[in-house]
């Protein structure tokens, strides 16, 4: 279980200037959850991005199983195929459910997914719509057509960036128990931005908060919440941080 | 009131009977423009799609011109192009056998070709523009290659792209002062559907005016249900 994904050293992401993220360093071990909690603009989705490498940083240097990702070395393709995001608002393409799902499928010229289809369709518990136009789905519908469409990928890593807000309490039941069976069942890695801490508790290994751009605490999510070291953990767990 | 029935009564008669000069006009017609169609498509596609695409140097000049060229009075392309092709002209000087001549088909494909163009390329453009940015980032994501992503961003704007089609028939099926202009209205030889209707109401054949107004009509008509099929088709996959 102890091998290491993702290494940062020095990381930082500017944009005209202003430096919106600054990881000193940061590891993330196959086969955790980590949940990254923080008041909006902290630089969550931002880090998401570097992890998937959609983004370069502007400084240092992100090790990838052992490959340097930076701004002048890119990930290799077969590589950055192993990691997939589910956006907070993710965009469907204006096509079939079905057609949706397959599409990370046919990039990597897989042409007869379907039963692969099928079956991310029959986890997210919604083989009925197959047929669907995606731009006509519910909310949580299409949230849940999206993490189909990451999981029928195998990826080693899943990237979710808030996956269940907005969603009603069957819904975020439903995609929490995904992702906890993803975790334990197929070994995924998976690192979970959201604002809501109680998710974070229920589901995370180890939980991280970001306050403008810097990771003020990491710890395992028992410590995270009974016995954090720095007072602004203390304070955003207790809801008195205002964001 | 009673002329307009009797010749439409005759113009469904001539479009039934397969009337040689007709369907002569019919075929050039179609030939003309669905040449001069395919061309601008050909090119219209890719330079809408790379101005909706990129940035880079020179592109809101690019932009300028082709909102000016779809906005164009097709009449002064005509001149702009009997002026080129004419004997004394630029390239009717050369004599070159790949320049066709005024007073031929080819010479009205030119023609035609430079109306539907801006229309195709800026309505293309347009498409492509109008697509959610956010989808790159999310294409990526799942793993595409920047071609992939650029590819999954046309295929957004299909409909808008097939619009660019249509406008750009639309345009030239129709027109009559450039094709006037640079045909000739040549009887067996440049003579189409929209000069034939001008000559024939100017010669009192209002039957035959009037059938040929069908067929343009009945073959716009036919387009747009094609085009419609074929969205149908592309959003159901
Ligand atoms: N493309 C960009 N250009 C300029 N600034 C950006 C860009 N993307 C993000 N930022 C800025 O970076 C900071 C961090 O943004 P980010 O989206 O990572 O925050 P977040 O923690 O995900 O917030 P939220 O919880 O609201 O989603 C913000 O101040 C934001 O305005
Ligand atoms: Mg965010």
């Amino acid at each position: 279980m102890n091998e290491t994904l993702y290494e940062l050293n020095d990381v930082r992401k500017m944009y005209h200037g202003r430096s919106v993220l600054h990881i000193d360093h940061l590891t993330i071990q196959r086969g955790e959850i980590l949940a990254l909690v923080g008041p909006s603009g902290a630089g969550k989705s931002t880090l998401l991005r570097l992890l998937n490498f959609l983004e370069t940083p502007s400084n240092g240097r992100i090790h990838f199983l052992d490959t340097p990702f930076s701004a002048n070395q890119p990930m290799p393709l077969a590589l950055r195929r192993k990691v997939t995001t589910v956006f907070q608002r993710p965009y469907l393409l204006n096509r079939s459910v079905a057609a949706n799902i397959q599409y990370g499928l046919h990039l990597r010229g897989q042409r007869n997914g379907q039963a692969q289809v099928d079956a991310a369709l029959q986890q997210v518990g919604l083989q009925t719509i197959a047929r669907q136009r995606a731009r006509t789905l519910s909310g949580g519908e299409a949230q849940r057509v999206a993490l189909a469409r990451a999981i029928v990928l195998h990826p080693d890593v899943l990237l979710l960036d808030e996956p269940t807000a907005n969603l009603d309490p069957y819904n975020i039941s439903l995609i929490e128990q995904i992702i906890r069976q993803l975790n334990e069942q197929a070994g995924t890695t998976i690192v979970l931005v959201t604002h809501n801490v109680f998710q974070a508790k229920r589901l995370a290994h180890r939980v991280a908060l970001l306050l403008d751009g810097r990771i003020v605490e990491i710890a395992a999510t028992h410590t995270f919440f009974h016995n954090p070291a720095d007072p602004r953990t203390k304070a955003f767990v207790a809801g008195d941080m205002v964001y | 009131m009673d002329q307009l029935w009797q010749g439409l009564r005759q113009a469904i008669e001539l479009i039934f009977t397969h009337d040689p000069a007709l369907w002569e006009v019919v075929q050039l017609s179609l030939r003309v423009t669905g040449v001069a169609l395919i061309i601008s498509t050909l090119i219209g596609i890719p330079v809408g799609a790379l101005m909706g695409l990129g940035r880079f140097v020179g592109r809101s000049l690019i932009m300028v011109f082709l909102y000016t060229g779809m906005g164009f009075p097709p009449v002064v392309i005509g001149l702009f192009v009997y002026l080129l092709l004419s004997r004394s002209g630029p390239l009717g000087s050369l004599g070159s056998t790949f320049i066709p001549a005024l007073f031929t088909p080819g010479a009205m494909v030119i023609a035609q070709t430079i109306i539907a163009f801006p229309l195709v390329a800026g309505f293309t453009m347009a498409a492509v523009m109008g697509v959610d940015p956010n989808i790159r980032q999310q294409v990526r994501a799942l793993g595409a290659t920047r071609w992939q992503a650029t590819l999954a961003v046309l295929a957004e704007a299909r409909i808008g792209v097939l619009v660019s089609v249509i406008a750009g028939f639309g345009g030239i099926i129709s027109e009559v002062g450039a094709v006037m202009l640079v045909g000739g209205n040549i009887e067996h030889k440049t003579r189409v559907l929209t000069t034939a209707i001008v000559l024939e109401t100017r010669k009192g054949n209002f039957d035959l005016a009037i059938a040929l107004g069908v067929i343009l009509l009945g073959l716009s008509f036919l387009a747009n249900l094609l085009m419609l099929q074929l969205q149908g088709r592309t959003t159901d996959e």
